[in-house]
């Protein structure tokens, strides 16, 4: 039934030019981001062949590809996610699920793993350009994995939050205003580091707190190719924590508190 | 409010069900089968809006094979009582139990006994009739082998034939109304829930629903909500009256045609008496001036004053031009429990 509710969504992604305007612009940005990178690198492999244990051309590449991949989807994220709720109320089409035998789990679930087959399909079109670079040399694989990891876990709690958004209006473009504005703030987390401050300080829970919240931070050790269990779950964390709020809110809709 | 309720008390042999002032047949033939077949029982649902009682302890029960017609003016609560027995809304008060499961404890289980068709039809406006109605069918949960031949079926019955490969965002509004009806039927539940099924339909089309409205009453239990009076008694067994968020009259359509029938005399005298004389005369409950030389002659309860009005008539010199009864249709009936309590 999840999976029902999955492949709507799917099709109701392809429906709009939404997607596929932004999927245009994302394989935009990042492959002029990738094609530039390219050209840096070919200008310095003379002095990369001299330098001992130089970066490779998936440090240099690729990292910064799902860097990018990273802000775009953070601008990119919340546009695809907010008609996952608000639309269906503003056609009031959620009747139609909410009538069905499915709980509000199922149907959030089911929208969730929706969007997220949409972003899985985005990132693994990007992911085609790493890999073309196998045409003219080796990659690290270890290191790309790692990047795909956290690009996956990173876009998921992207997609959670803007799931959320969704799930409070009736407006889509207010949830995506709504979502991109509590991703900026988390953003702003980052810059400050203030899960840092708070561990000088002792305050752990409080770190671990700010640390679920700023997604991109919890990203850091994915780019650098190491697999951080830590950040894996604090990303998790942020997920989970999202769809919980939404099919709260779901609920309580039908309360009508 | 009082004295209407007094009126139709006193027109009602029957008694009272409960305390809120609805009326039930008690001699109607289905009340007497067996409790199992029972598709929707409500009991004493209520549900506010902040300080505001949108529906206040209104209690249904349905039969297989039944037409329950859902009346009352805007705002009566007749839409958030569907949405409560749909399992859309969570009721303040009350429970209600579809086919025997209730609905608050089990509500998918019970969901699946339900089509429900709401005041707007829940339309993806980007997919085809047929790509609709499969996705319907598939929440619904219809098994692989029989969905094809349940969205099949479900388009037949519909009228949409035509129109299985456009998308229904394209489709005129009385076309969108079927596909939403298709929607409530495809999984063929043993509960139909259709909140105005023919608005916004051409006289045709209306037509085409009511029949298959009448069919579906074959097989399933229909709830429809109207302010369509007529619609009522051309499609419904019974019917439910809301008035202010609870039920001011619940009778069968058969119960409120015999039960009005003689109820009343429209009375015409050439050199009429005092409307006082008339209202006096044992057996009257009330006399009304029609015209000057026409009255409107309730009957009290139990008593028949025909005998005596025409004796009197005849030999007070009244000169009588004519006695008839006076049908009560289902709009009297409806703007005398709506609108009394207004004025």
């Amino acid at each position: 039934m999840i999976f029902t509710i999955a492949a709507k969504e799917l099709k109701a992604l392809f429906a709009s030019p939404l997607a596929w305007i932004v999927l245009t612009l994302t394989q935009l940005i990042v492959s002029y981001g990738f094609l530039q990178r390219i050209d840096d690198f070919v200008e310095l492999q003379p002095q990369l062949a001299e330098t001992p244990n130089a970066p490779g051309v998936t440090a240099l590449v690729a990292a910064p590809v799902y860097a990018t991949l990273a802000v775009v989807m953070l601008f990119a994220v919340p546009l695809l996610a907010m008609r996952l709720i608000a639309e269906e109320r503003r056609n009031q089409t959620m009747v139609l699920l909410v009538s069905a035998p499915l709980s509000i789990t199922e149907i959030v679930l089911g929208k969730f793993l929706g969007l997220m087959l949409f972003l899985l399909l985005a990132i693994g079109i990007i992911t085609l350009m790493p890999l073309a670079l196998l045409l003219g040399g080796r990659l690290d694989f270890g290191l790309l994995a790692s990047l795909l990891i956290g690009s996956v876990l990173l876009t998921a709690s992207f997609a959670a939050v803007g799931f959320y958004a969704s799930a409070l209006t009736a407006q889509p473009i207010i949830a995506a205003l709504i979502g991109f504005g509590s991703l900026l703030i988390m953003l702003l987390l980052v810059g400050v580091n203030a899960a840092d401050g708070l561990r000088e300080h002792g305050w752990t829970v409080a770190a671990d707190f700010v640390q679920v919240l700023s997604p991109l931070n919890n990203f850091d050790p994915f780019a650098r190719g190491m697999f951080d269990s830590y950040s894996a779950v604090c990303l998790l964390l942020l997920v989970i924590a999202f769809l919980t709020l939404t099919i709260r809110r779901l609920d309580a809709a039908r309360l009508g508190a | 409010m009082n004295a209407v309720k007094l009126v139709y008390f006193s027109l009602h042999r029957g008694r009272a069900s409960n305390s809120r002032g609805a009326w039930q047949a008690d001699d109607s033939p289905i009340m007497t089968a067996s409790s199992s077949d029972i598709t929707v029982s409500a009991q004493g649902l209520s549900r506010s809006f902040g300080a505001r009682r949108a529906v206040d302890a209104v209690s249904l029960e349905l039969r297989r094979g039944e037409i329950l017609g859902l009346l009352g003016p805007n705002g009566a609560g007749k839409t958030t009582t569907m949405q409560m027995l749909t399992g859309n809304l969570a009721p303040s008060g009350g429970g209600v139990s579809i086919c025997g499961i209730d609905l608050l404890e089990q509500p998918t289980a019970a969901k699946a006994h339900l089509g429900y068709l709401p005041e707007h039809p829940p339309l993806y406006r980007e997919l085809t009739v047929r790509e609709y109605l499969d996705l319907a069918a598939r929440l619904h949960r219809v098994a692989r082998p029989r969905r094809g031949t349940a969205v099949a079926e479900a388009i037949e019955r519909c009228g949409l034939a035509e129109v299985t490969s456009r998308l229904i965002g394209a489709l005129s509004k009385g076309y969108q109304q079927r596909v939403g009806i298709a929607q409530a039927i495809v999984h063929s539940p043993d509960v139909v829930i259709l909140d105005e099924p023919t608005v916004g339909l051409d006289p045709n089309q209306i037509r085409d629903i009511r029949g298959l409205i009448r069919e579906l009453g074959d097989s399933h239990s229909v709830i429809l909500s109207t302010h369509i009076l007529p619609e009522v008694e051309s499609v419904c067994d019974r019917v439910q009256i809301m008035h202010h968020g609870s039920t001011v009259f619940s009778d069968t359509i058969t119960g409120l045609r015999q039960f009005h029938a003689g109820r009343r005399v429209l009375l015409g005298l050439r050199r009429p008496p005092q409307l006082s004389a008339l209202a006096t005369i044992p057996g009257v409950a009330r006399a009304e001036e029609v015209s000057a030389n026409l009255f409107r002659i309730n009957f009290a309860n139990g008593g028949d004053p025909t005998d005596t009005l025409v004796r009197r008539a005849v030999d007070d010199d009244w000169g009588l031009t004519q006695l008839t009864p006076a049908q009560t249709s289902l709009e009297d009936v409806f703007t005398h429990l709506t609108q009394t309590e207004d004025a």
